[in-house]
């Protein structure tokens, strides 16, 4: 397992088949955010510790009267990270299009993070809404990724609508409370044959892994780093966390028994 | 010796004279005083914003193609929203 450990991006990419959204392969099955990070800095520091090539960012107004430079674009550099773009503060279909649109038009790529949320306390999403605009954005020719419910039925629909991706929450955001309904998830990467990326929930390095241990392609994290007390050493956990789960889920793992079964001979004991 | 036509015998004139010199878009939802004539490369060059680290939407049109910027002129009722990338999940 030396030599694996060694490879770069992950341990499990070498015993593993590509990990393909739209039509384009990336090599971390972790995405990570950009958001809440108590300084630049630390975000970059902690974004290259995770291996993460899939980056998230928001779209939102420039403050003309900033007083510091508080573009991502300055800290990131855009050659290294594969930038997706979300819609992430959007609660009807038409502002989720919008800024949709908009971050396409920076031009970096087609690939959107369709949020459209439904309830400011929760942020859960509004299924109904995010099936439209995902249907819109599709024919648009934009490669949606959509944060959904952990909710088979709506990513079946989403699926017919055209998305590249359906990512059911783990928990509620940001609330760090880890995977709720692993039933849900193993139904959906079951049923769906567009790759399943789960997004939202995770807090610590143990949801990760059990999270991947159920199959799904990916998970999508920010505030399990972000929030963390030393987010880098959280970034390393979370990476080595992933491939854990993800190696652990192709190994197949032995079946559950109610009773005891000796791992020892139990002949050859003495009198 | 007299000034003709002095402004302050013609407040109203010279109001107006300022007013058709400057025109007043809205930008990221505050409305703002510039020169006639402003486009929107003008406009970001004042603001110092590189124009390929920031989208713009003018009237709710994206302006995808950033070599027209410089032949956009404003005009006053104009809505205008420059965006770009901010940490987010």
């Amino acid at each position: 397992m030396a030599t694996l450990l060694n490879i770069p991006g992950s341990a499990s990419a070498a015993l593993d088949t590509p990990f393909v959204i739209g039509g384009r392969g990336f090599r971390s099955r972790l995405l990570v955010g950009t958001g809440k990070y108590a300084s630049n800095e630390t975000m970059v520091q902690a974004i290259e510790a995770s291996g993460a090539e899939i980056v998230t960012v928001a779209v939102r107004r420039v403050n003309l009267d900033r007083t510091r430079e508080e573009g991502i674009l300055y800290h990131l550099d855009p050659t290294r990270y594969f930038l997706l773009a979300n819609t992430a503060g959007c609660y009807t279909t038409e502002d989720a299009i919008r800024y949709a649109r908009l971050g396409r038009a920076a031009g970096f790529n087609e690939y959107i993070k369709l949020e459209v949320i439904g309830d400011k306390e929760t942020l859960l999403p509004d299924t109904a809404g995010l099936i439209d605009a995902t249907r819109t954005l599709s024919a648009e020719g934009f490669r949606v990724m959509a944060y959904t419910n952990d909710d088979l039925i709506t990513a079946l629909r989403l699926e017919d609508a055209g998305v590249s991706a359906v990512m059911p929450l783990a928990s509620p955001i940001g609330s760090g409370l880890g995977l709720l309904n692993p039933y849900s998830i193993r139904t959906i990467k079951h049923r769906l044959t567009v790759p399943v990326i789960v997004d939202a929930g995770v807090g610590t390095a143990s949801d990760a892994c059990v999270t991947m241990e159920q199959g799904v392609d990916g998970v999508l994290m920010n505030t399990a780093l972000a929030a963390a007390t030393d987010p880098v050493r959280m970034a390393w956990a979370m990476r080595a966390a992933m491939d854990a789960g993800r190696l652990a889920y192709l190994a197949g793992r032995m079946p559950r028994r109610e009773v005891a079964v000796p791992s020892s001979p139990t002949e050859g004991l003495l009198e | 010796m007299l000034n003709w036509p002095h402004p302050t015998m013609f407040p109203a004139m010279s109001e107006l004279t300022v007013r058709s010199a400057t025109i007043a878009p809205v930008v990221n939802g505050e409305p703002r005083r510039l020169q006639a004539g402003t486009t929107v490369g003008d406009l970001l060059r004042e603001l110092s914003l590189d124009p390929q680290l920031v989208v713009v939407e003018h009237n709710r049109t994206i302006l995808r193609d950033r070599t027209t910027f410089d032949a956009l002129p404003l005009a006053t009722g104009d809505t205008i929203e420059i965006v770009h990338f901010v940490g987010g999940g």
